[in-house]
């Protein structure tokens, strides 16, 4: 039965059981997770800033060797006491620590930056830790099932007494950041300024180093140290598309951080099989992705609706500016922009734009209320069609005048390069550009086409369109 | 048992083979990423790729269930699969961590964190839940199965497939290297000049991260993961603390890669012993030579740190150390002349004494230094117990009037109280050489008094 038959299968009971916590595993793991959750979410919010998304990385595999070694030391003092899970964790944490001091004294190599020496640091200590496993796997003693659990994580199975380890570890990391959060605030956002006025910058890393540290090795029994680092990185990128000030942020990174926590218990709670670190690390990938589409502050989604709102307005203008150039030699008769039709191949001959590109544009314009269709392929501009070209083509006209005259740019050139620039002309340069140009007519006022054929009775004066 | 060479056999051989193949052909692309602070892609990419194998390896037991596959299609395929399959996860991540950095306007490192992560979770999910269908075991990727490279040769050569894969996969890099050297150079050091000479420095780049896919993939199958992570960084940054040019750090870091794969299997042979002796257990068991390795390159990586001739730290404590014994006999030979100057009328010197209470250092140092100044004549024993020679007379003249100088120069030009003058000029004479000391008495019309009232000695033409 595959994991997703049995999601469908699975009765109301079973769910509501998973969902009001009635099973005391899944209310213990709920828990330390949620609360692992929170506390990574903030903690990572802090490295984040401070643009050291990835220690927790590299303090998480250089904790391998130090749970290897404690191992081996424990098993030697007196055998079958191997899997004594504090001083395992004692040996994480030393080792971990070991592995960031020698990553920052590596820093101090001019021609080593500090992408290198994390990765050197990371592929040596868990090389180390690698070879110390394979080596445990083989005694007959050491059943390395105990130890490989840090490393791909054992969520499901967490104890009480995990949990009172993550809580009071959960505890004290939000409790610090909450006291120091405007130093740790100071800290991420300049540092050089802190390090002037006197602040122990230095013991401030140190600190928050600490508790990145203490968090990979408490955490690593539910994750694993492949994924902890999930933990602080996925949460605060996420929150970051929302919010752009300090505490919002790092409250927000919590509250993701728990919710993909408690998300992804209480999925693998109910389809077997879903191993629960992965589907944590997963469900924090989709609230990120979520955030980086649709977030509020960075979000790509509203982004790209604001090009394709520009995008849509540039293009009806064109359309509408084409539409005047063709009704042109018609504006002696008093109506002829409303009143004259427009053939859709005389568009297409403007070159502009292919059949396929033109038709849900004029349907657009339709739609706008700037065009209305004659017949078949015949269009006639509406009353708010006929302002809007007049005003396109004025904006086009004016402009490319202006690069003639001022700018040196030759005749060919000129409506190209107004084509780039015309949209973008906001009301006070349009007003500049016409005293400059002195056309002191009134405001709906085409300049004739400086490319047109010389005619004097258009370009003597302007062509004057009732309003 | 004497040492791992005794019971060497063809086996080490194939094994250090391929080891040696896959750790040259991670080196090249390994350097440029270095180069363009990148290391922790390798990181990444080793972990993203683990979907892209789990999938690929569903897909063909998804086409053998389905009868378009016979068991010895699988075999056959099973390998390429694989390889497309990881290679095509690799590039998506290099393309994603792009494109969040693009359009996310994050920060390079939080992208490749979120997406590698992502990934990778992916990845162990699908090995999980698919743990029926397929056995694959996640600790394989990681370690890699370097010791059964033996198993899977090719037809009836003899020849190991993974030694035919990472061999063609270096193969690739050395000729893509040297096709696209100058290109590759140029984006990695000037990015803004590449782009104005035409050169598409986003297509290499992309193209950089799909060719380190391809061989973090291809080296993958026999050594694992975190070797892979090694020696994607390890020797070209051991490389690069040996050397300053582009091509002899490529040079190095490949021989570099060979010698740690030698030395990682040597090792593995060599540390269980070594363990066993600590721990007192009695089993011969084995180390895993992909781990073994990961740490040979670490120590090599320590070595060159500590030895490098140009940027060590050996180096390095030697310059300043040499440094501080000059400035130490400098200020000996100070001291010496301003006492001549201030009592010229007493008998000259001083003892060691007084002159380690003067200059506060301690007595091996000062000792140090008179030995050295005693045997370049500069001083001798006498008077008080020892003063200046004449040479060293003429040396002493010449720091003085540096010292002097300065001084009259920093209280014309700056804003300094007079008593930091002293502080502020005793750490400049050292520096400063007879040019400088004409362009500042140029500058200051040849002054023949500092600031202090004291005489600024004159010029002498052959100061040092």
């Amino acid at each position: 039965m595959s994991p997703f038959e049995s999601l469908s299968l699975l009765a109301v009971t079973e769910w509501a059981r998973v969902f009001l916590l009635r099973d005391y595993n899944t209310r213990i793991v709920l828990c330390g997770t949620v609360l692992l959750g929170i506390a990574g979410g903030v903690i990572g919010a802090l490295m984040l800033l401070r643009k050291r998304a990835l220690v927790a990385d590299v303090a998480s595999h250089a904790a391998l060797p130090g749970i290897g070694a404690a191992y081996l030391l424990m098993e030697s003092y007196r055998p079958d006491s191997g899997r004594w899970v504090p001083g395992l964790l004692l040996g994480a944490t030393i080792s971990a620590a070991l592995g960031l001091l020698f990553a920052q004294g590596m820093g101090r190599i001019r021609r080593i930056k500090e992408d290198a020496a994390l990765a050197i640091t990371l592929s040596l200590f868990f090389g180390v830790g690698i070879a110390l496993l394979t080596w445990i796997q083989a005694l007959p003693t050491g059943h390395a099932a105990g130890l490989s659990e840090f490393l791909f994580g054992k969520a499901a199975a967490l104890l009480a007494r995990d949990i009172t380890s993550i809580a009071v570890a959960g505890g004290i990391a939000v409790g610090v950041v909450v006291l120091l959060r405007k130093e740790f605030c100071l800290l991420c956002f300049d540092s050089e300024y802190a390090l002037a006025s006197g602040w122990p910058v230095h013991g401030l890393d140190v600190l928050l180093t600490a508790l990145v540290i203490m968090m990979t090795v408490v955490g690593m029994q539910s994750v694993g140290l492949l994924l902890i680092v999930a933990l602080m990185v996925l949460p605060p990128t996420a929150a970051r598309f929302w919010t752009d000030r300090f505490e919002p942020l790092l409250w927000l990174s919590g509250t993701i951080g728990g919710a993909s926590a408690a998300g992804g218990v209480i999925l693998s709670a109910l389809v077997p099989k879903f191993a629960a670190g992965a589907v944590i690390v997963l469900s924090g990938s989709l609230l990120f992705a979520l955030s980086f589409l649709f977030g509020t502050r960075r979000g790509v989604w509203w982004r790209y609706r604001g090009t394709a709102a520009t995008q849509r307005q540039i293009a009806l203008d064109d359309l509408l500016r084409a539409c005047y150039e063709i009704l042109e030699p018609y504006l002696h008769s008093p109506d002829a922009l409303t009143e004259h039709p427009i053939a859709q191949s005389e568009l297409l001959q403007k070159g502009r734009w292919s059949l396929a590109r033109l038709q849900p544009l004029l349907r657009l314009a339709e739609r706008s209320d700037l065009l209305r269709r004659d017949f078949q392929d015949r269009w006639r501009l509406t009353a708010t069609g006929r302002r809007a070209a007049i005003q396109a083509a004025r904006n086009h006209r004016l402009w490319e005048l202006y690069l003639i005259h001022y700018a040196d740019i030759p005749l060919v050139g000129a409506d190209r390069s107004a084509d780039a620039f015309e949209h973008s002309l906001r009301p006070e340069i349009l007003e500049q550009l016409e005293t400059m140009l002195e056309t002191q007519s009134p405001r709906l006022t085409v300049p004739s086409n400086p490319h047109a054929p010389h005619d004097p009775k258009l370009s003597a004066t302007a062509t004057e369109v009732r309003p | 048992m004497n040492g791992p060479w005794s019971d060497w056999g063809l086996i080490d051989t194939w094994i250090v083979i391929t080891a040696a193949l896959a750790a040259m052909a991670c080196a090249l692309p390994g350097t440029f990423l270095l180069l363009r602070r990148e290391s922790l892609m390798g990181d990444a990419l080793s972990h993203a790729t683990l979907p892209g194998i789990v999938l690929a390896f569903l897909a063909l037991h998804a086409l053998e269930d389905a009868g378009w596959l016979s068991a010895s299609g699988f075999a056959a395929w099973r390998h390429p699969a694989l390889f497309v399959g990881a290679a095509i996860t690799g590039v998506l991540c290099g393309v994603l961590t792009e494109k969040l950095q693009r359009w996310g306007r994050m920060e390079p490192s939080a992208a490749l964190g979120v997406v590698y992560t992502s990934f990778f979770a992916l990845g162990l999910l699908l090995v999980r839940t698919s743990a029926d269908q397929a056995h694959i075991d996640p600790g394989c990727v990681l370690y890699g199965n370097l010791e059964m490279v033996i198993t899977d040769t090719i037809g009836r050569t003899g020849i190991p497939r993974a030694v035919a894969v990472n061999a063609a996969m270096l193969a690739i890099n050395a000729v893509l290297l040297i096709v696209f050297y100058k290109e590759l150079q140029l984006c990695t050091f000037d990015r803004d000049l590449a782009r104005s000479l035409g050169i598409p420095a986003d297509r290499i780049h992309l193209a950089l991260i799909a060719i380190t896919g391809a061989t973090v993939v291809a080296a993958f199958d026999s050594v694992g993961s975190i070797l892979v992570i090694a020696m994607l960084v390890a020797p070209p940054a051991t490389a690069i603390l040996l050397s300053d040019r582009l091509q002899s750090v490529l040079i190095g870091a490949v021989v570099v890669a060979a010698v740690t794969a030698l030395g990682g299997h040597l090792a593995a042979l060599a540390v269980p012993a070594v363990i066993e002796g600590v721990f007192r257990t009695t089993t011969t068991s084995s180390v895993s030579t992909a781990g073994m390795m990961a740490v040979v390159s670490g120590t090599l990586f320590l070595a060159a740190w500590c030895f490098s001739p140009r940027h060590g730290l050996l180096r390095q404590w030697y310059d300043r150390a040499h440094l501080r014994q000059r400035i130490l006999s400098e200020d000996v030979l100070g001291v010496l002349y301003r006492l001549e100057e201030l009592r010229p009328d007493v008998t000259p010197g001083a003892d060691r004494a007084s002159l380690a209470a003067t200059l506060s250092v301690a007595p091996w140092r000062l000792w140090r230094a008179l030995s050295r100044l005693t045997k370049r004549g500069w001083i001798e024993p006498g008077g008080q117990g020892v003063m200046l020679t004449d040479v060293g007379r003429t040396i002493a003249r010449g720091l003085v009037r540096s010292h002097r100088l300065w001084e009259s120069y920093l209280a014309k030009h700056f804003i300094v109280p007079d008593q930091r003058l002293h502080q502020l000029a005793e750490a400049a004479e050292h520096f400063v050489g007879p040019q400088v000391q004409q362009a500042l008495a140029e500058e200051l019309e040849q002054p023949l008094h500092d600031p202090h009232g004291s005489k600024i000695p004159p010029a002498d033409h052959n100061t040092r």
